[in-house]
């Protein structure tokens, strides 16, 4: 272990660097300052958690019983559309860029992101595009009902939301793009001179290879739909038979996008579940350089494995053996991770903070929904569970109890940082407990729904299904009601919190895990406005 | 405002960005609404479409003033440089995806639709029997109806030609620029945009060609939609790539640009190399196999 650094950055208060925020509402919306900027994605995709968690609630409340309860079969189809486009494109990965934001630059030692006139456009863009999307719940013919990966022929039956729904994914993917760019080429230009690749920490690490891949995938995804977009208003026949085309040409595209893209969603996850769980256990990260080339191979197998979604469309036998085994091959990198974060709590000082609970967590439903993922790569075992409810099941245990919960986690344990109050830890543990016990409640069930044969996407069920559904429902209002915790803990912390003065490394021993923590709490508007001379490394 | 070249030059606010998202987002709310029939649509799109151009033209204004100025360090010319790279790595993954549709048709989707693979050909039996695969094909429907598809010699070979020599005179004109040689700076540059322009003028005379006397269209099929989605994005980017180019050649004009700091003409040729290679896959995917 290296020493720290007494010498902060930000007490040098150079000329560039002396400008406080722009003064009134006008801050928000022009800001260049990676902070102003973090905090408005974080704020934003916030917000989306809960205008999609109440999607959720709305289809959980249909489920509740068989037959037909609350809402149309239209709109219930277009809930589980918008449930996921909003919470994949508007809260999740808002929030990691959100907290590539806030956390890269004072991680690597840098005075701000690379391009800082362009992260103001990536957020207003992003703003946009959820505009534009949630706008088509309005229109005539209602929102996208297709699901989310928008299928044709099904989605070119889209009323006047379609072409809504297009130029939609368009600013969503000019939006990431350009983030993407931002966090990469911050990383790789605006590290502090000790910084060298093999000392950062590994939430940069992760976010420099998810910024590869979404510059690789969101163009895909948006030759897919400029595709849908003439096949309906410009006589092409991409995905027309007819015209000598094919409706699995789309399928292909899309999960060639769409693969790589859930693991946009969980590398990060991986990066901040590495970065609090040594703090909590005491001891430094186990195999480090093993989970930055970990993350590194599946990031490339996630280029090499895009058919396993489509198991049943007919692909030839060779093709269905050659994705079965690719698939197969995530497993080890996973495995790697799991047991590198088992090994560093392993005989470990631990303490149980909330941001810990909610990583510990993480590591053992993560792996949970890992195996049911290993179980659905297996071609022939896949034809049972294809567009199934444990597919459902699957990808929200990656999803909820690990991106969403690691997300949880970051906020609490960076929150006293950026706001200088400490939140209450009572409080956070309830909500922990109660969100850690009824997102089992809510989504086990429904395991046990999909191997019985209950179809994903249908708003009513034959009635061997009631009991678990009810159960799965009942689990899902706890975990929805679960969450309004957090929030009012976001408010109270910003507003002062326990009005505990939090010191500058918050949690015991911090500051030799990360930069951040040498820095006051709360952080100066600027920070290293000349880099860092010594850097902390817990790891070489 | 820092003027020194040895601290890294962060703006504290930026207007620009959000002028674009308005007039983005408005153009392409306003094609929605077209597309749609509603007779605010192009309304909408043109005003957008102001907005935008009023902003990209506000914003590297900006961008000349300060680096001009001397504002940009050496760190900055490289997230600069990083951000360009990185962008054209994102347009060549979506050139991808048209390359990859077209490859995909031509090699598995249309031999399957005339019967081949390891499919028992029932959907060839009972649905488009007596479909035969060739290509270029509008498939089993005749979608379009008959059509003459595009030759490679002639007005491709042409236009290969073309562009193959601006990237030729965008080299030399930057080899001019390193020489202190504004003469041939400037000359480099108007014939690489001239080049470019007559690209642009040779292909709209080819598709008009095409739509008039071929009764080749973008309804022509799977060969008609990879086509022209191919070759249209293709010439969308030269006409792009033409107008930086004239930009950088105004710059030039006014006395713009030194061998050591000369961003904008390097990301510009480029993007322009770029454009020039896409080129080359298209006149041998598209127009020669």
């Amino acid at each position: 272990m290296s020493a720290v650094t007494a010498e902060h950055g930000h007490d040098d208060h150079h000329d560039d660097h002396a400008h406080g925020p722009e003064k009134g509402w006008l801050r928000w919306i022009i800001t260049t300052n990676h902070k102003d900027i973090g905090t408005l994605y974080l704020l934003f995709a916030l917000a989306m958690f809960f205008v999609g968690g109440t999607m959720a609630m709305i289809i959980r409340a249909e489920l509740f019983e068989p037959g037909m309860q609350f809402v149309d079969p239209k709109f219930f189809n277009s809930m589980t559309t918008m449930h996921a486009l909003v919470m994949v494109f508007g809260a999740v990965m808002p929030a990691f860029v959100g907290l590539a934001n806030w956390m890269i630059p004072m991680m690597i030692g840098a005075p701000d992101m690379a391009l800082p006139r362009m992260n103001n456009m990536s957020f207003w863009m992003l703003v946009a595009g959820v505009l534009l999307l949630a706008s088509t719940l309005f229109m005539e013919g209602g929102a996208p009902a297709g699901g989310w990966t928008l299928y044709p022929p099904l989605v070119l039956q889209t009323g006047k939301a379609l072409p809504f729904a297009i130029f939609s994914v368009h600013l969503l993917g000019i939006s990431s793009i350009m983030g993407a760019i931002n966090i990469v080429a911050t990383i790789l230009n605006m590290r502090a001179p000790a910084m060298t690749l093999m000392r950062m920490p590994l939430f940069v690490w992760t976010w420099l290879i998810t910024g590869f891949l979404l510059i690789a995938i969101m163009p895909v995804f948006a030759g897919a739909v400029t595709m849908l977009l003439t096949d309906k208003f410009f006589h092409t026949s991409f995905f027309d038979a007819a015209g000598g085309g094919d409706p699995v040409l789309y399928q292909h595209i899309f999960w060639f996008f769409g693969h790589p893209e859930v693991y946009v969603m969980i590398l990060p996850t991986f990066g901040v579940a590495s970065t609090i769980i040594p703090v909590f256990a005491r001891k430094p990260l186990f195999g480090y350089s093993s989970m930055v080339y970990a993350t590194a191979s599946i990031a490339f197998l996630s280029f090499i494995v895009w058919a396993h979604h489509m198991f049943t469309v007919g692909m030839p036998i060779s093709g269905e053996l050659y994705f079965m085994y690719a698939t197969m091959l995530i497993a080890i990198p996973t495995g790697v991770k799991v047991f590198n974060w088992t090994a560093t709590m392993w005989k470990g000082a631990m303490t149980f903070e909330t941001p810990m609970l909610f990583s510990i967590a993480f590591v053992v439903l993560f792996t949970l929904g890992g195996f049911t993922g290993l179980m659905m790569s297996v071609a022939p075992v896949d034809f049972q569970y294809h567009d199934t409810y444990f597919i459902v099941a699957h990808f929200h245990y990656t999803l909820v109890p690990a991106s969403i919960f690691i997300l949880m986690a970051a906020g609490y344990y960076w929150m006293p940082k950026w706001t200088g109050h400490m939140y209450n830890e009572k409080v956070g543990q309830l909500h922990f407990w109660l969100s850690a016990i009824s997102v089992n409640i809510l989504f086990f069930p429904q395991h046990f729904l999909g191997l019985a044969g209950m179809p994903r996407r249908i708003p009513d069920y034959a009635i061997q299904f009631a009991d678990w559904n009810m159960i799965s429902s009942i689990g899902g209002f706890i975990f929805g009601a679960s969450q309004l915790l957090f929030l009012w803990i976001v408010i109270d912390t910003i507003k002062g919190g326990t009005g505990e003065k939090v010191s500058d490394e918050v949690w015991e021993d911090a500051h030799k895990h990360g930069l951040e923590w040498t820095l006051p709490s709360p952080v100066p508007y600027h920070t290293f406005s000349t880099p860092p001379t010594v850097i902390p490394c817990d790891h070489n | 405002m820092s003027t020194s070249n040895t601290t890294y030059y962060i703006p504290h606010k930026a207007t620009w960005p959000v002028l674009a998202t308005a007039g983005l987002v408005t153009t392409l709310a306003g094609f929605a609404n077209y597309l749609n029939g509603s007779s605010i649509g192009s309304t909408l799109m043109i005003a957008g479409l102001s907005i935008f151009i009023v902003m990209v033209a506000g914003w590297f204004t900006l961008q000349a003033t300060e680096s001009e100025s001397g504002m940009y360090n050496h760190g900055v010319g490289i997230s600069y440089r990083m951000g360009m790279m990185w962008f054209i790595f994102s347009e060549i993954m979506f050139f991808a995806v048209f390359f990859g549709t077209l490859w995909y048709t031509r090699n598995l989707s249309v031999p399957w639709l005339g019967g081949l693979g390891s499919h028992d050909g029932a959907t060839h039996e009972l649905l488009w029997s007596g479909f035969k695969a060739t290509w270029p094909t509008n498939g089993p429907g005749n979608v379009g109806g008959h059509f003459e598809p595009m030759g490679a010699f002639g007005l491709p070979l042409l236009n290969t030609l073309l562009l193959l020599s601006s990237g030729v005179t965008c080299t030399w004109a930057h080899h001019g620029l390193i020489a202190k040689n504004r003469k041939q700076l400037i000359q480099g540059l108007i014939a690489t945009v001239a080049l470019g322009f007559t690209f642009v003028l040779c292909q709209a005379f080819e598709y008009h060609e095409a739509y008039t006397e071929m009764g080749l269209t973008l309804g022509s099929g799977i060969y008609g939609s990879t086509f022209f989605m191919l070759t249209g994005f293709h010439g969308f980017h030269v006409c792009v790539g033409a107008i930086i180019l004239s930009v950088v050649l105004f710059r030039s004009a006014k006395g713009h640009f030194t061998p050591e700091n000369h961003f904008a003409f390097e990301a510009a040729a480029w993007y322009w190399h770029f454009v020039d290679v896409v080129w080359l896959g298209l006149f041998i995917f598209v127009y020669l196999m």
